[in-house]
């Protein structure tokens, strides 16, 4: 036999070996985290479908989702210090390590090569390579005071940087990445008490820590550090009655139009509009209840929130322009999370209690598409991978 | 292993809601205070609610930091949403190891 006739056995019998697969991209994909059975389901939002569902990813209660930059893997951070790359082609996991013994989420670098998980115990962020998820750095996290403090509101930012914050100290670091074996650590102390989770615009430029144990939110100019950590939107929260929370606000989710920022205040049944450059109040806006999210649809002219426990039922529409709800929709019991399409179009809602995931048309407020879930909470859509912060 | 005969008393006034209202504290404490503590109450920004963490922790003051939430921390009161023999009920399994949802 000839070696070129060799040659070409070799690759039919390798092709044959394989299932062809079906050529696809992933930009129409998603994860939705089942909380309750350390499982996710991988959706086409093109198709309205659950393509696949991957377990043994331990506990996920309160799990976050961050994506590779081609947007074929998903890094799923679990309570339980988990971290899993689940290959949204193979519909399997790819590598999983425990990484700690109790986290929060975590984000990707600005270059995709490092992922950065925030841990509550022992208290740091721990950072590993993204490819193989092998360790690269440690970050422990000891406040001015030398003990070691929960980690919150952990995001990317651009220069090769993390930024997070220090629940028990009441700190942001800033994380500079550059040499990723060598973290070079910038530290605000003094930020405010309890700083609860975290955000940073979509342009990247400001991070703002929510604070429970004070009003207001501590703010940190990406573009002139030296300025310090200063405290804005103090007025929010002071006047009249402070409600129970049942949930806190979930930051991440507070909505950047570009020019609005829209954020729930911890303790009120309202949410504040703020001037995204000045961070000066313009508007507050009572809602049902203890808002939860608030996310924008990506053209910013809407935004959608959900509620705490015992509001959880209900989903309220903001129209930005007019300041005013336009919508009270009753999807069902236990709404956790939505996630708008990349343009808009649609808006995905996890029904926690009702083992669903609905589909809303934001234009009509119609549903138009449902899908099984059990106990869904976070959606991510790999949009995800191209935004900076998530 | 012997009962103290506090414990054995404690044991037989262990109230029971009923099943039906005992399947919906399960998924309360599992998925609400889950939130806080975590769906397997191993903690999270909220302390660990497992039976090692609370074994030194009095029965009476974890039924009054479920009813009327613990000031100066995050822990909101929950007296509208669980009555006190509930509580009692929750914190009695707490301390022995908390039921999944069924």
């Amino acid at each position: 036999m000839s070696v070129r006739l060799a040659g070409l056995f070799l690759a039919l019998a390798i092709l044959s070996g394989c299932a062809t697969p079906t050529l696809r991209g992933t930009g129409d994909l998603g994860v939705v985290i089942e909380r309750a059975t350390g499982s996710v389901r991988i959706v086409d939002t093109t198709h309205h479908a659950s393509l696949a569902r991957v377990g043994g990813l331990g506990d996920l209660s309160h799990a976050s989702i961050c994506y590779s930059r081609d947007e074929r893997y998903a890094y799923v951070f679990g309570r339980d210090g988990g971290l899993t790359k689940v290959d949204l082609l193979r519909r399997r996991i790819d590598r999983r390590i425990v990484q700690a013994g109790n986290s929060i989420g975590g984000a990707i670098s600005p270059d995709g090569k490092l992922v950065a998980v925030a841990n509550y115990e022992p208290g740091g962020v721990k950072v590993f390579d993204a490819n193989d998820l092998s360790p690269v750095a440690d970050i422990p996290a000891a406040g001015a005071d030398g003990k070691r403090s929960k980690v919150v509101g952990l995001v990317d930012a651009p220069g090769h940087k993390f930024v997070f914050s220090l629940y028990d100290a009441g700190e942001i670091w800033v994380a500079d990445m550059h040499d990723p074996r060598h973290p070079v650590l910038h530290k605000f102390a003094g930020i405010g008490k309890e700083p609860y989770d975290g955000m940073i615009t979509s342009d990247g430029r400001f991070y703002a820590a929510g604070l429970f144990g004070e009003d207001g939110v501590a703010l940190l100019d990406l573009w002139n550090p030296d300025a310090g950590v200063k405290r804005a939107l103090v007025e929010f929260g002071r006047h009249g009655e402070k409600f129970p929370v049942y949930k806190m606000p979930h930051l991440e989710g507070w909505a950047a139009t570009g020019d609005r920022v829209v954020l729930p205040a911890a303790g009120k049944h309202e949410v504040i509009i703020a001037d995204q450059q000045t961070w000066k109040e313009i508007a507050r806006v009572p809602v049902a209840g203890q808002a939860v999210f608030a996310i924008a649809r990506p053209d910013g002219r809407q935004v959608w929130i959900n509620f705490a426990f015992p509001d959880n039922d209900t989903v309220q529409v903001l129209d930005l322009p007019t300041r005013r709800i336009v919508q009270t929709l009753k999807p069902g019991k236990g709404v956790l999370h939505l996630e708008f399409a990349p343009r808009g179009e649609e808006v995905w809602l996890s029904l926690r209690d009702e083992n669903r995931i609905d589909i809303y048309d934001p234009d009509t407020f119609a549903r138009t598409g449902s899908l099984p879930a059990e106990s869904p909470s976070g959606i991510f859509f790999t949009v995800r991978a191209h935004r900076i912060g998530l | 292993m012997m009962l103290s005969t506090a414990a054995t008393a404690a044991l037989a006034e262990s109230p029971h809601p009923g099943r039906e209202r005992e399947t919906q504290l399960i998924r309360l404490v599992r998925q609400d205070c889950g939130s806080c503590h975590g769906m397997r109450l191993t903690g999270g920004l909220g302390p660990a609610l497992t039976p090692a963490a609370l074994q030194d922790k009095p029965a009476d003051a974890l039924v009054q930091a479920i009813l009327q939430g613990r000031p100066g921390t995050p822990m909101p009161p929950w007296k509208n949403f669980i009555s006190g023999p509930e509580a009692v009920w929750i914190v009695d399994g707490l301390k022995k190891g908390f039921p999944d949802v069924r």
